[in-house]
């Protein structure tokens, strides 16, 4: 293909319903759909209704998609959607109109994985990826450390969390604190003059004996035990709970693991390129020490656009105009959604090449 | 001409031309609605010999079905009918069955049930006539026990024919019946509650 392919992707694995259109690296246009305030009054992302609000938003998220792009179906080249990993109900809204739509307009289907398409992202309006890079993806729904020496052909998974997701950690801990759902940018208000070396808070898997088996995975469960822990017992004593000293001292826990361990990545494979994605990459406080730390230690450090760190359509799109162009062949129509998708299959059901 | 989709029960795609099922593909299996959707929409444009271009309009089983795959086909349906630029018809998925039953030769009252899971039925009562097939009641949704009009003829379906869905939307509209749910016939809230007060970690 001498011209850049022309994608529309579609991305329902969580609560964000995402439609992105790019022509190769060009960002043509990117609509999110959020069902985040109808899960604010269950404090967490709940599939049911989640799966129910990709349904009613996808259409009209489609066709606001093509009003800003300015283009028709007819000029797609191809459509990409989220096959995993994320909650299977939402997914399978995705995976159904993609598979309709791909049939209804005579275009090739690229069923790609939502992990490596965070890294996807950030190969739009940016300088190509240069490889290998460590790549940090970090969310409500994952946290995951990666080597990636080719977007649409080698992707490794170095560790993730065996827990809870550094997300839902802000979300739990808000809640210990009395704070509204979704607890990121709660955290991040209530932390501002904070003391963050006020409370020294455990760091998970951090410890020698923990670096031998899971020197890159995390766990956040013990942290917020720790957090609700020590709020408990202050208030036991009659005592005013410190929530900014408490919020900001909680925040430095969790960011302290998650760059210390994507910088020991970079350092033990010697390589000296980070890339940052996933909602919690919008936390002020993980950019600034993330810069803080490339900057230390000598690491070039890429974080895409907010709009394209949280889920949105647009990096599944940017993924499957990258396969088009490295002329992978669609996928075939009869792929799931896969809850688990492991991140080395960056694309799904490849057709085999005609005899 | 139209396609004909629905998910309510197993997967079920037809495309239909006036009272004639062209082609048509079902599966009993409820549990792979977004594996197989692409490849049997795909199979069925194939043996009709028609190109999407050439379709007037998408009709849609809204229901009533359990939550998942009920949602597969109403997404393809509504996705299918904005790539070819032509309207969605919903339609109520139960129609389909006694579409069926009244083609068979069936005349008189009639109940209608389908598997809701979680130990419930979704059932519609309805008057198979001489001439016409009318819902009386429903859809609705309820335990075993509570079933109503015990007295009736009940017919359980495993399958919703998209074929008889469609058929059942054209003579619906033919009557001059308005189209009447637009959304997803689920019956049923989210299964979720909200949190009472945090529990303490410490005792
Ligand atoms: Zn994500």
């Amino acid at each position: 293909m001498t011209r850049e392919p022309v994608v529309l992707g579609i991305e329902t694995s969580c609560d964000e319903t995402g439609i992105g259109i790019v022509r190769g690296r060009t960002l043509l246009a990117n609509v999110i759909s959020s069902s985040m305030d109808e899960h604010a009054r269950y404090g967490g992302v709940v599939p049911e209704v989640a799966a129910r609000a990709h349904l009613e938003a996808i259409n009209p998220a489609l066709e606001a998609a093509f009003a800003e792009a300015g283009i028709g179906f007819a000029e797609l080249d191809a459509i990409a959607v989220t096959s995993g990993p994320g909650l299977s109900g939402a997914l399978m809204v995705g995976v159904g109109a993609a598979k309709a739509l791909a049939v209804a307009t005579g275009k090739p289907l690229y069923a790609v994985n939502h992990l490596v398409g965070h890294v996807g992202a950030d190969v739009l309006d940016a300088e190509p990826l240069e490889y290998p890079t460590v790549a940090l993806l970090v969310s409500g729904g994952h946290t995951s450390l990666l080597v990636v020496r080719d977007l649409v052909g080698d992707v490794e998974l170095l560790g993730e969390t065996i827990d809870d997701a550094a997300g839902e950690a802000f979300d739990k801990v808000a809640r210990i604190l009395g704070l509204p759902y979704p607890g990121g940018p709660q955290i991040d208000r209530a932390a501002v003059g904070g003391d963050p070396t006020a409370i020294r808070f455990p760091r998970g898997l951090m410890l020698p004996k923990d670096l031998e088996r899971h020197r890159y995975d995390f766990s956040f469960s013990g942290l917020k035990t720790a957090v609700a822990r020590w709020v408990e017992k202050a208030q036991d004593a009659g005592e005013e709970v410190p929530v900014a000293d408490v919020a900001a001292s909680f925040r430095e826990a969790v960011v302290d693991v998650l760059l210390t361990k994507a910088f020991r990545a970079c350092a033990d494979l010697g390589i000296p390129r980070l890339l940052l994605g996933g909602g919690v990459v919008a936390n002020a406080r993980v950019r600034e020490a993330a810069a803080e730390r490339a900057a230390a230690q000598g690491v070039q450090l890429r974080i895409p656009p907010l709009a394209l760190c949280t889920d949105n359509g647009a990096m599944i799109a940017a993924l499957g105009a990258q396969l088009v162009a490295a002329g992978h062949r669609p996928s075939g129509l009869g792929f799931g959604a896969d809850s688990t998708l492991p991140v080395t299959e960056i694309q799904v059901d490849e057709l085999a090449a005609p005899a | 001409m139209l396609l004909a989709i629905d998910t309510s029960a197993g997967t079920s795609v037809a495309v239909v031309e006036g009272d004639l099922v062209l082609a048509e593909r079902s599966t009993e299996d409820t549990m792979r609605h977004a594996e197989v959707i692409g490849e049997m929409i795909a199979a069925v444009l194939d043996e009709a010999g028609v190109d999407p271009s050439r379709l007037d309009e998408v009709v849609a089983g809204m229901g009533p079905g359990p939550f998942t795959g009920l949602r597969v086909g109403i997404a393809a349906a509504r996705a299918f009918a904005l790539g070819i630029g032509r309207p969605l018809t919903p339609a109520v998925s139960h129609d389909a069955v006694a579409l069926d039953e009244w083609s068979a030769g069936t005349r008189g009252p009639l109940l209608v049930v389908t598997d809701a899971r979680r130990r419930e039925l979704y059932w519609s009562s309805y008057d198979l006539g001489s001439d016409a097939v009318s819902r009386t009641d429903g859809p609705g949704l309820c335990r075993p026990d509570e079933l109503p009009y015990p007295d009736v003829e009940r017919i359980d379906a495993t399958q919703v024919s998209a074929g008889a869905l469609g058929r059942a939307a054209l003579i619906r509209r033919a009557a001059g019946l308005p189209v009447e749910y637009t959304e997803p016939l689920y019956l049923r809230s989210p299964d979720v509650t909200v949190p009472g007060a945090r529990k303490r970690v410490t005792r």
